[in-house]
């Protein structure tokens, strides 16, 4: 490919992050403006009696209180049942009752220690399954239930596949409240104009969506909202729904006049951000003699809490997972979503998938042990191909499953080729990895596990959709200005090498504009990776655009036809015999083909040159060229949820080797091996920083994260002991890309956001397994949970150790 | 509550503030300094993102009162470049691609600048347990020990 694409180019807003230049929305200070703060509820479920601000009121600095009187008519949030402040009933302890603005956020604190609220405890539920029995206290008693949605997914003959199976296995597994835990917390700053119009200064992920959902949540129109993204410290699904406080700013800022901003403290966002719902599972599989799988049954129980939000629409990944991750004939998949007076869920990176590749993995495992198949092997035998659709309707084009697979089971004995592995104890000598032989407490193993994931956007609204503008200007400079949202993933200097590669121009040279609703255009939001291939592609037309317009003035310059020219070194010139832009098919570039030879007349102008030929003349126009980019995909049929939702996929593998101390029950990642297909690496820098920050959130799901929740409490509201891996519990670290060229993919690529955590908490489970001979179906893999399950197996089994001893003696 | 004087040395220049004692040298750097690269991740000094330099030494700026800063000389993120040009810290996180929403950037270039203060020959285990005060949850750390010990060996 040419000068830009497929480059480790650094990130382009980086030397502003890393010289504290880079404005965060914690930055934002504007003339005037207040600090919010937000009294929650003391029950997780009561009747509001009184609430009495007027103490509150009284004291010096307050400018603005607002309760639920303030609350506009509508409801809003994904299942309109959210309300800014609440007015009769809180639901859960995040519930917002009042809120203060006032000239600091000490005055602000001291204020909601001043208002009076008068509560009538109601029993509550905190278990889903609680929640559903018939006398169980309704969270939304005009509901008439608990339970919010049922998904009932199939695809071919369950009981046929029970009946081919030679092997059955089946568990039960639970799931834990996982944070997203994004650097920066979520902060909000609300701002009205002389005309009543609000501009909210927001981490958001889904602007477009926010000026909708606020312009319901505020009794405004749309078009009253103006919303900046100020640089973004991190999301990872946060931003995907319209929360409370963002409408709460706003109400406070109408009320005082003035600008309002609410930052929430570290425990706030374990409070009341949304959390990667619970669920408990039950799944039963099955395979032939064979080792071709024969089927899948999963039930899903998930506590989405007292508000829907995306947390709800989880199981559609899940379902994803559980149908075609693999060829699998015969699929169910049901779950129910129900409402507890928990913490509130929502989106976390990969969506479901962390947990459902979780279960759907390590029962793989199960059955190549059964049937004492190799793991990689017997991954191998099943995984999707190229170009195939699977029974749930997913279009599979490019596809390397297989690749990864191999990749990683190179990498896991380097010396020996491949190991034994599936069920066996280790002997610590079977790996001839460099790490030193472990002391005899401590038990090494290998495990492996795959990852299917959307990377063609997902369409989960009716439009997939991304807008972009490529404007070039009389210096010969770039803009684009795109619909998409930077949350540090890169998407900006991806998005600009797509556009510098078209226009034959350095990354450098090209300004990304992304952050603001009244200039870019609309984009659905940054979710479900898609920000390379739908952002990419709406970029990639664009550029393609401009180019057309910069040759067409071009061509009258050198007096020669649009076809016969390139773009190239910031300049149009006139491609050598056979290599213009005709024939050419669009998907290539013209900075990819040559420029003519020396021994050519050269013939070319600078980029400012045709443009200002284009402005000063009578008739003159701009450098501007649009795309929009909304992908060939279905929404899922709403009765079958089937149908290609995505234009093309990712997948991938991982090989943990870990250390289990059987004293103590801690285990250690040594290895974290990650292959991804990513269709084609734009910014090969840029695809591992995505694996390995994955790979990150996926150890920390597999043994340290979890929210947890007792009676709707969160017990462990902190970075003390919510525990995220830490530069000293990173293991070694290996990112292999495997590139498969995606039909569709701008340049070939597909999305890698969410894949490198996905499988990671299978892998380790199947290297315990292998280390120890236990089968943990619950993360995080706490040192208890592992002990515990050594204790159990102890109980049952002679240890293995024990067992040696007496085959010594004999 | 009665207000002190404090004399303090901010990126090489003094700085006289007149501050309710109680207040964090975070807070008064953020917002009566303007020194906004210093970042308030969780005010509990777990994240480390507000790290910043105190007569030499690596401090969790939200753990330290303001008060107790007179006659300190304090670096932060923004005093580490000179001439305009990126402190070798900067510059190999950025380049070698340690840096994504780069919320926890300045605190790990600040906390790097004291341990080669400390140490030149850095290990990767002294990179690893050094830097394990500081928290990021983009990019697996594995390019930010990358950057540093690149940093580490040009040093030697």
């Amino acid at each position: 490919m040419g000068n830009v694409i497929g480059q480790r180019l650094p990130k382009l807003d980086a030397p502003d992050k890393a010289t504290g230049r880079t404005v965060y929305g914690h930055d934002v200070r504007l003339p005037g403006m207040l600090h919010g703060r937000i009294l929650y509820s003391r029950y997780p479920h009561a009747r509001i009696l009184r609430v009495d601000a007027s103490r509150a009121t009284k004291l010096p600095g307050v400018k603005a209180i607002v309760t639920a009187a303030d609350n506009p008519k509508t409801k809003f949030g994904y299942g309109k049942d959210n309300t800014p402040l609440k007015g009769e009933v809180v639901r859960s302890l995040r519930d917002e009752v009042a809120a203060v603005a006032a000239t600091d956020a000490g005055i602000a604190e001291e204020a909601l220690s001043l208002i009076e609220v008068e509560y009538e405890p109601l029993p509550a539920v905190f278990d889903a399954a609680d929640a559903l029995k018939p006398d169980a206290p309704l969270i939304h008693p005009e509901r008439g239930s608990n339970l919010f949605q049922r998904y009932n997914y199939f695809h071919g003959d369950l009981a046929a596949g029970e009946r081919e199976s030679e092997v059955v296995v089946e568990a039960d597994y639970e799931l834990p409240y996982v944070a997203h835990a994004a650097m920066e917390t979520s902060v909000v700053v609300a701002s009205f104009d002389h005309r009543g119009h609000l501009t909210l200064y927001s981490t958001t992920q889904i602007p477009f969506l926010l000026q909708r959902d606020l312009a319901e949540a505020l009794g405004l129109e749309g078009s009253d909202i103006r919303i900046i993204q100020a640089a973004i410290g991190g999301a990872f699904g946060r931003g995907l729904d319209i929360y409370p406080f963002e409408p709460i700013a706003a109400l406070l800022a109408r009320k005082a006049g003035k600008p309002v901003r609410i930052a929430f403290s570290r425990y706030e966002e374990f409070l009341a951000a949304p959390v990667r719902q619970p669920a408990k599972v039950h799944i039963r599989a099955g395979v032939r003699r064979d080792g071709l799988i024969t089927f899948r049954d999963v039930y899903a129980l998930l506590d989405i809490g007292a508000y829907v939000s995306w947390g709800t629409v989880t199981p559609l990944v899940m379902m994803e997972t559980t149908a075609s991750l693999y060829r699998v004939p015969h699929v169910r998949f049901a779950a129910d979503c129900v409402y507890t007076n928990n913490p509130i869920t929502g989106a976390v990176r990969g969506y479901g998938n962390p947990q459902s590749t979780f279960f759907v993995e390590t029962t793989m495992d199960r059955l190549a042990e059964a049937l004492r198949l190799d793991p990689v092997e017997f991954r191998v035998l099943n995984a999707n191909r190229p170009n195939e659709e699977t029974p749930q309707g997913l279009k599979v084009t490019s596809c390397g499953l297989k690749e990864c697979l191999e990749a990683v089971a190179a990498r896991a004995d380097v010396e020996s080729g491949k190991s034994e592995v599936g069920g066996q104890m280790s002997e610590g000598e079977r790996l001839t990895s460099h790490f030193p032989l472990p002391a005899s407490h401590l038990r090494r193993g290998i495990g492996f596990a795959s990852t299917l994931n959307v990377g063609g956007g997902a369409r989960i609204y009716r439009s997939d959709g991304c807008g972009a503008m490529v404007k070039v200007d009389d210096f010969g400079h770039v803009s684009l200005i795109t619909g998409s949202t930077e949350i540090g993933q890169g998407s900006e200097t991806v998005l600009a090498q797509i556009v510098a590669e078209v226009l034959g121009i350095q990354v450098e040279d090209v300004n990304v504009f992304n952050s603001d609703t009244d200039v870019k255009p609309w984009d659905v939001g940054v979710h479900a990776s898609r920000t390379t291939f739908i952002a990419g592609n709406a970029a990639h037309l664009a550029a393609l655009d401009a180019r057309r317009q910069l040759f067409e003035t071009a061509a009258e310059m050198l007096k020669v036809n649009p076809e016969d020219l390139i773009a190239h070194d910031g300049k149009v010139m006139v491609a050598a015999q056979g290599q213009g832009s005709r024939g050419a098919g669009e998907q290539g570039s013209g900075g990819g083909r040559h420029p003519p030879s020396a021994n050519d007349r050269p013939l070319s102008v600078e980029l400012g040159r045709v443009v200002r030929a284009r402005h000063f003349r009578e008739g003159g126009q701009v450098i501007l060229g649009e795309g929009w980019y909304d992908p060939p995909t279905k929404l899922v049929d709403k009765d079958t949820y089937k149908g290609n939702i995505s234009a093309t996929y990712g997948f991938g593998a991982q090989m943990a080797e870990v250390e289990v101390d059987t004293e103590t029950g801690k285990v250690r990642v040594l290895r974290l091996v990650c292959a991804n297909d990513v269709g084609r690496a734009i910014n090969p820098m840029a695809v591992e920083g995505q694996i390995e920050g994955g790979a990150q959130m996926g150890l920390g799901y597999a043994l340290t994260e979890e929210v947890i929740v007792k009676e709707g409490r969160v017990l462990n509201p902190d970075f003390l002991d919510y525990r995220l891996f830490t530069t000293a519990d990173m293991p070694e670290l290996e990112t292999i890309v495997i590139e498969t060229d995606d039909p569709q993919g701008p340049f070939g690529a597909k999305g890698v956001g969410e894949m490198g955590g996905t499988p990671t908490a299978a892998a380790i489970a199947n290297a315990i397994y292998d280390a120890v001979g236990v089968r943990l179906t619950t993360v995080p893999m706490t040192p208890e949970r592992v002990l515990k399950a050594l204790d159990e197996k102890h109980s049952q089994l002679t240890l293995p150790e024990a067992h040696r001893d007496d085959q010594d003696a004999s | 509550m009665p207000r002190l004087y404090v004399s303090l040395t901010v990126n090489g220049e003094p700085r006289e503030l007149l501050i309710d004692p109680r207040r964090t040298l975070l807070d008064v750097l953020r917002n009566d300094l303007e020194l906004r690269g210093a970042h308030r991740g969780c005010d509990s000094g777990d994240c480390g993102a507000c790290t910043v330099l105190v007569n030499g030494l690596s401090v969790t700026s939200c753990l330290v009162l303001a008060a107790d800063c007179e006659g300190a000389e304090v670096l932060t993120v923004e005093g580490v470049s000179a001439d305009g040009q990126l402190h070798p810290v900067q510059k190999a996180l950025v380049e070698k691609g340690g840096i994504q929403c780069g919320f926890c950037t300045p605190g790990i270039v600040m906390a790097v600048i004291a341990l080669l203060e400390n140490n030149r020959h850095l290990t990767e285990a002294d990179v690893r347990l050094g830097l394990a005060g500081n928290l990021c949850r983009c990019t697996g750390y594995k390019k930010i020990v990358e950057a540093v010990l690149s940093v580490a060996e040009g040093a030697q």
